[in-house]
C-alpha cells in the first residue's frame, strides 16, 4: 500500500510536500501527487502518514489499496 | 543613501528595547476609562501618548496607524499557501475566509515572482511603504518561501518595511530569523488563552510531525503563541495581536486575551468580527455560528481600550491585497501583468513623493487641532456616531452612491474619534440608484446620526432622512475631522436651543466578506 492524493479535493496548498520523509510528493498539473514507488506510509519514520496529518482537507490523502503494503526492511 | 535608510529603521540597542517594552507594557491607551473618546487616542490620530520610539516605527505603517492608512499603502504577497493549524472560521478549499475572497484561490507566487511584484507595485504606487506576508496559509509554516521573499526584497528595495502575520505555532522557532531580516512588525492571531475555549475554535494543530486535537492542541498553540510574543517583544520587534470575535465562544474571553497580550508587550490589539457566511463552507458557517453586530464589536473594543491601543480600521484584507487600505488594486498586478512590466525602481522619486505626502498630512492634523479648539468649553454628555464617504487623504471626497464603505467616527465634546468602517454594496451602478442596496447601506450605518458625503442625489437623501440619518453634503472635499467637529458643534447648539431632541440610534449590521475592489 501507499498513500494517494485525491486530486479533486487537493487545494494545492503544498503543506504535505516538505513533510514527506521520502520526498515522494510533487506538484503536477496544479495539484500534488504521491509517487507510490517512494511512499512508505511513513512506516519507520513517524507514527502516522505525515501528508494525511498535515492536510487541511479531510480524506484527501488516503490509502491506495491497489499497492501492496509497504514492508519495513529487516 | 542606503545607510541612512537603515539608520532610520535600526533596531534599538538591547538596553533601550527593555525600556521601550516596559513603556508599552505600562502604556494605558487613552487613560483609565474605556472609550473615552479622546481624539488623540493611541493609534487613532497623531503620536498621542505612544512612546517616540514606537511612534517612529508605526507612523507610516497603514495597518498600525489609523492616520497613516489614509496616506500610505501596503501590499501582501501570497507566497505561503501551507498552514499548520486548522481553524473553524477558515475553509482551505476556498482560501482563508477572513483574508481572501471566498471562492477565489489567491494566485500563488514564488519568492522570485513576489520580489518582482513588489518592485512593480512600489514603482507604480510610490506611497507603498510596507510589504507583508500573511498567507493565505501561515507564513511560518512556509519558512523557506517567506524568508527567501524577504531576502530578495531587502536586497532590491531596501526602503520597504517588512512584516508578517502568523498563527504563532511555529513562531518561537523563527524569532531569530525574523530579527535577522530586520522585520520590525509581526502580527500574531490570538483568539484565546484558555485551551478549553481554544478547543472550540481549533480542531487540530500539526506540530513536530504529529497532529494534536482538542484541548491538548489548543494548549500547545496558546503556549507557543505567548512564548513567541514574549520573545519578539524582548528583541524590540513590534507586535500587534489580531483576535477574531466569535459571539458565545470567545467574545467575553477576549478581555482576558487583551490583558495577557498587553502584559507580554503587544502594542496594539485588533479585534475583528467573525466572517461566517454559510457559502464560505467554514465549520462556523455551516453550524450557523453568527458574527457580531457592529454595536457588539464596538462595545468589546471599547471595553479593552482602557488596557491598550485598539485598532479600529482593519478591513480584513485579502492575502494578496495591494494599495491603500480599502482600495484594492491587486487586479492591476496579476502575475502575467507583472512579468510583462518594465520596472524602474527609483528610490529618489519615491522619497520625494513621500515627502509631499508628509506635508499634506501635517496640514490635516493642523486643521483638526484648529477646529478642536472651538469645542473647548462645550459641556455635553452626548456621544454619537457619524458615517463618512471618503476616497482617502482624510477628506470627505466620495459621492454617496459611489461609496464602497463608510468610515465611522464617534463625536463627543472630546472631538472626533475614528471607531471603524462599514462596507456596503454600491448604491449607484451605471448611473442608477438601486433601492435594494440602499436598504443595505442604511442597515450598515443604522447606528449613525448623520452621513457626510461629497454629493448625494435627491432620492437617497429623502430615504436617509426617513431612516433618521441626516445626509450632510455641505462639507464636500473638506477635512473629515474638522467638518465632523463643526457639524457636531451645530448639533449641540440645536439640542441646547431646543430646536432638536437628541435620540439614541439603533444597532448596525456588519457586512460579511473581505473587501474586494469593485470594478
Amino acid at each position: 500500500m501507499a498513500l494517494k492524493i485525491i486530486s479533486s479535493q487537493c487545494t494545492s496548498c503544498s503543506a504535505c510536500e516538505p513533510e514527506c520523509p521520502n520526498v515522494a510528493i510533487s506538484e503536477k498539473n496544479g495539484t500534488f501527487v504521491i509517487d507510490p514507488k517512494k511512499c512508505t506510509e511513513c512506516l519507520g519514520h513517524f507514527d502516522a502518514p505525515q501528508c494525511a496529518a498535515v492536510c487541511p482537507v479531510d480524506n484527501t490523502c488516503v490509502i491506495d489499496n491497489s499497492f501492496p503494503r509497504y514492508q519495513v526492511p529487516a | 543613501m542606503q545607510a541612512s535608510i537603515h539608520e532610520g529603521t535600526a533596531v534599538p540597542s538591547a538596553a533601550k528595547v527593555g525600556e521601550v517594552m516596559q513603556a508599552i507594557a505600562e502604556h494605558k491607551g487613552c487613560g483609565t476609562s474605556g472609550g473615552s473618546g479622546k481624539a488623540s487616542c493611541g493609534s487613532a490620530a497623531g503620536q498621542g501618548d505612544l512612546p517616540t520610539e514606537i511612534w517612529e516605527k508605526v507612523k507610516n505603517h497603514p495597518c498600525y496607524s489609523e492616520e497613516a492608512h489614509h496616506h500610505y499603502a501596503r501590499m501582501h504577497v501570497a507566497v505561503a499557501p501551507a498552514c499548520n493549524i486548522q481553524c473553524n472560521y477558515c475553509n482551505r478549499k476556498y482560501d482563508c475566509a477572513n483574508e481572501s475572497r471566498p471562492g477565489v484561490v489567491s494566485e500563488k507566487l514564488t519568492p522570485e515572482q513576489a520580489a518582482k511584484k513588489v518592485l512593480a507595485v512600489a514603482s507604480t504606487i510610490p506611497q507603498m511603504t510596507v510589504l507583508g506576508i500573511a498567507g493565505p496559509g501561515d507564513p511560518l509554516a512556509n519558512p523557506e518561501k517567506t524568508f527567501k521573499t524577504f531576502e530578495l526584497i531587502a536586497k532590491t528595495a531596501p526602503d520597504i518595511k517588512l512584516c508578517l502575520s502568523t498563527n504563532g505555532l511555529a513562531l518561537p522557532d523563527h524569532v531569530d530569523t525574523i530579527a535577522g531580516f530586520n522585520v520590525d512588525h509581526v502580527t500574531i492571531t490570538i483568539n484565546m488563552v484558555d485551551p478549553e475555549i481554544g478547543a472550540k475554535i481549533y480542531p487540530w494543530v500539526f506540530w513536530k510531525h504529529k497532529r494534536y486535537t482538542g484541548v491538548e492542541a489548543a494548549k500547545l498553540l496558546t503556549d507557543r503563541q505567548l512564548q513567541g510574543l514574549e520573545m519578539l517583544t524582548e528583541r524590540g520587534i513590534l507586535c500587534k495581536v489580531n483576535s477574531v470575535m466569535i459571539p458565545g465562544i470567545n467574545d467575553k474571553h477576549l478581555v482576558e486575551v487583551n490583558k495577557a497580550v498587553k502584559s507580554r508587550g503587544a502594542f496594539l490589539h485588533n479585534i475583528m468580527p467573525l466572517i461566517s457566511a454559510p457559502e464560505h463552507g467554514t465549520v462556523f458557517g455551516l453550524t450557523g455560528q453568527r458574527g457580531p453586530t457592529a454595536q457588539e464589536l464596538k462595545a468589546l473594543q471599547d471595553s479593552c481600550e482602557g488596557e491598550m491601543n485598539m485598532m479600529r480600521h482593519c478591513r480584513q484584507c485579502r492575502a494578496d491585497a495591494v494599495g491603500l487600505l480599502g482600495e484594492d488594486r491587486s487586479a492591476e498586478f496579476t502575475t502575467d501583468k507583472i512579468m510583462a512590466m518594465e520596472v524602474n525602481y527609483d528610490l529618489d522619486t519615491r522619497k520625494a513623493y513621500q515627502a509631499k505626502v508628509e506635508e499634506e498630512r501635517v496640514a490635516k492634523v493642523a486643521a483638526k487641532q484648529e477646529e478642536l479648539s472651538t469645542l473647548a468649553g462645550e459641556m455635553s454628555d452626548i456621544k454619537l456616531l457619524v458615517a463618512v464617504a471618503t476616497k482617502g487623504s482624510g477628506l470627505i471626497n466620495e459621492h454617496f452612491g459611489h461609496a464602497k464603505e463608510f468610515q465611522v467616527y464617534e463625536l463627543s465634546t472630546a472631538g472626533a474619534k475614528f471607531v471603524g468602517h462599514r462596507r456596503v454594496d454600491l448604491y449607484c451602478q451605471g448611473g442608477f440608484g438601486d433601492e435594494e442596496s440602499l436598504e443595505t447601506v442604511i442597515r450598515a450605518i443604522n447606528d449613525c446620526h448623520a452621513v457626510f458625503v461629497a454629493k448625494i442625489g435627491g432620492c437617497p437623501k429623502a430615504d436617509l432622512l426617513t431612516a433618521g440619518i441626516e445626509p450632510v453634503d455641505q462639507f464636500a472635499h473638506e477635512f473629515i475631522e474638522k467638518s465632523a467637529i463643526a457639524w457636531f458643534k451645530s448639533y449641540l447648539d440645536k439640542v441646547n436651543s431646543g430646536e432638536i431632541e437628541h435620540v439614541e440610534r439603533g444597532d448596525a449590521e456588519i457586512r460579511q466578506g473581505a473587501l474586494i475592489s469593485a470594478a
